[in-house]
């Protein structure tokens, strides 16, 4: 995964229905390892295939199109990424070649993944999504715009998110950077909450029971 | 100035002020499951990075365990097994602390992690799975979070959050019997839409949440997530001190002012305030594929969207009490406690499940409340009613393959997700309470349990 294709030109493949949820994206049974790698086959295996087992193709779904089978932007509904925390949905994602999602809303687990994956969320009103659909689109994450049939939307980002997502920078090695104030913090914390930090359990007394 | 509980906790856990708004926020738990666990633990070692504190790292195996008698480390999901193996010499090489698949402590992650004392009031906790939030009921900021983020808090001890807002949603009244915390928390989603917390911590509030045993006001934080809030949290009382006093890790007694603090000040102000009359809540039961397609169970199916009704084969107008199911499910982080055992079985006791039910699952939420249900005789309420008995995990509140219900089955689920296929290809689950899955379990169709109480 790297910093995010800057502008990144595609068509935009619509996926219109509202609480599209991460089990969907990539059922549980389609993470087959602990890798983050190995799972683009699995992409929205409930609606891409017929058959999960044979990987017998639905053409009705939007990515099965022609027009859509390399698209590497996405129009979805309300609520996109609903669901479990599984990150194993952007990274399958990413690895088909999405990378950017354009949502009326995004779940807030998974928009946080997608930044840290450089899989820009990109937040629109219903109306303005309704006109990008099957449109090429093209999108200017330094200049915070998308563009479409000579329309241009401005859409917001914070700006650590913009930061990290053009530079392709890792979030770890950034807070590294502020770890005489985390060391700092903890000395201090530890004299005002000291129980936080004590963590000798108690053997195993009748206490694991549930409370009554 | 008056501030939110939320507003106390975050103030206290920031480190630093980052260019561009965010806070950076320490982060005092870290729990891993080895589903979503596997995959950061072994990123982590990958590059050669280590947990700042270790000993407020924890992991457990609960996810895809299996939960029949006599279990090792095979899985019913084909492949499993792997994210078990790895995930222990992980955890022994991080210098985690592990509840493993065999240990007394196992259960499902947010039951053990009050069980053992690892939540506790103030703190901030997070894991990389979304029921997190159900911690949030001992007054805990607790969250859930991606396997990169649960890599980052493990490394640094830190996450970089943009503040959210403050909600609080209030449940005036008393409940009517036979309602309980799941019929308010799928009222709410119900009444504000899946996305109605979108940006926001929820604090909950309010008399009928006071009234609420610790197990309850778990079921109220732990869908929060449904609501897509960030997170819920509940002030902690007498009762949320009581609980956690002397377990494992907690300490022998809150009684110091610190933990008297943890509140809303009188007039802090919230950005959102929801207020919901308790009295006027019935049982609640999913239609469709969204919590949000939730009604009460005496009600009919509304107009929704078309996909959602094809999926589960409820046309609207349909009365949704009386729609046959092919089984039932007792489970999950949401209503597999003690409390939610021993209503199930008040229902069921002297009674057995209706023919047409083909698979009918009770899987406690941990071995503790396990055990704690057999000192009082509920396995044997449960299996004379013609449920299966099984050792604590996820089990069937989502699909991992192996085990499912019967194709095309219909699923009465005191889980918390209705989605299509979380319970397996095809199958429609409807959400509700245990004490509406026991009846309905009985009635061989989705049934009201107020017809059912003593
Ligand atoms: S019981 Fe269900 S919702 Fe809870 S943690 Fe396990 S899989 Fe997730």
């Amino acid at each position: 995964m790297s910093a995010f294709p800057q502008p990144l030109t595609s068509i935009a493949a619509p996926l219109l229905t509202d609480n599209v949820d991460t089990d969907t994206i990539i059922p549980s049974r389609e993470m087959k390892s602990t890798a983050r790698t190995g799972l683009a086959a699995g992409l929205f295996a409930p609606w891409r295939y017929r058959d999960a087992d044979t990987r017998a193709e639905n053409p009705d779904f939007v990515l099965n199109q022609p027009a859509y089978r390399r698209a590497a932007i996405l129009v979805a509904g309300r609520n996109f990424g609903c669901g479990s925390s599984r990150e194993h949905a952007v990274w399958a994602l990413a690895e088909h070649g999405i990378r950017a999602i354009i949502a009326e809303s995004f779940a807030p687990i998974f928009r946080a993944n997608c930044i840290r994956n450089f899989l820009l969320p990109i937040t629109l009103d219903r109306a303005a999504i309704a006109t990008l659909a099957g449109k090429e689109v093209t999108i200017d994450l330094a200049r915070l715009t998308l563009t479409s049939g000579g329309v241009e939307h401005r859409f917001a980002l914070e700006p650590e998110a913009q930061e990290m997502l053009l530079h392709g920078l890792d979030a770890i090695d950034l807070t590294l950077q502020h770890a005489p104030a985390i060391t700092a913090w903890l000395a201090q914390d530890r004299s005002l909450r000291p129980w936080v930090y004590e963590l000798a359990p108690r053997p195993l007394p009748a206490t694991t029971e549930p409370a009554r | 100035m008056a501030r939110t509980l939320f507003d106390k906790i975050w103030d206290a856990h920031r480190v630093a002020s980052l260019p561009g708004g965010a806070d950076l926020i320490a982060i005092d738990r870290v729990f891993l499951h080895e589903r979503t666990g596997a995959a950061a633990l072994r990123h982590m070692a990958e590059l050669g990075r280590r947990p700042i504190d270790p000993a407020r790292v924890f992991a457990v195996m609960d996810h895809i365990v299996d939960t029949r008698a006599g279990r090792g480390d095979g899985t019913l999901m084909p492949g499993g097994e792997g994210f078990i193996t790895e995930t222990r010499p992980a955890c022994r090489a991080a210098g985690i602390t592990l509840f493993d698949v065999n240990d007394p402590r196992q259960g499902i992650v947010h039951v053990i992690s009050p069980e053992q004392g690892i939540v506790l009031p103030g703190l901030t906790l997070v894991a990389p799975d979304s029921h997190t939030c159900t911690q949030g009921a001992f007054g805990a900021l607790a969250w859930g979070i991606g396997s990169s983020e649960a890599e980052h808090a493990m490394v640094t001890g830190t996450l970089r959050l943009a503040r959210p807002r403050a909600m609080r949603v209030r449940f005036a009244g008393t409940l009517p019997a036979g309602v309980t915390a799941k019929d308010m928390v799928l009222a709410l989603i119900a009444a504000h839409g899946a996305a109605g917390g979108a940006g926001h911590v929820v604090e909950f509030a309010g008399d009928a949440v006071r009234a609420l045993d610790m197990e309850g006001r778990m079921t109220l934080c732990n869908m929060a997530t449904e609501f897509s809030a960030m997170t819920g949290l509940i002030a902690p009382d007498d009762k949320a001190f009581a609980y956690l006093a002397g377990r494992p890790y907690a300490p022998d007694d809150f009684a110091a002012p610190y933990w008297q603090g943890l509140k809303s000040d009188r007039g802090a102000r919230f950005d959102a305030e929801i207020t919901i009359d308790a009295a006027r809540l019935a049982p609640m039961v999913s239609w469709g594929t969204s919590p949000e397609h939730s009604i009460p169970v005496t009600a009919r199916v509304p107009q929704g969207p078309a996909r959602a009704h094809d999926y589960i084969g409820l046309a609207p107008g349909t009365p949704l009490a009386g729609t046959p199911v092919d089984a039932a499910f007792i489970g999950s982080c949401t209503n597999a406690r003690l409390a939610d055992l021993r209503r199930a079985a008040a229902i069921l006791k002297g009674r057995r499940i209706a023919p047409r039910i083909k698979k009918a699952l009770v899987v406690p939420g941990s071995m503790a409340v396990r055990r704690a249900a057999e000192a009082e005789g509920l396995d044997k309420i449960f299996t004379a009613a013609g449920f299966e008995w099984r050792l604590s995990g996820c089990s069937l509140c989502f699909y991992a393959g192996g085990e499912s219900f019967a194709q095309g089955s219909r699923v009465i689920s005191s889980t918390n997700r209705n989605f299509e296929g979380r319970q397996g290809p095809g199958i429609r689950t409807h959400i509700a309470s245990p004490e509406t899955v026991a009846a309905s379990a009985i009635a061989g169709a989705i049934a009201d349990p107020r017809d059912y109480l003593a």
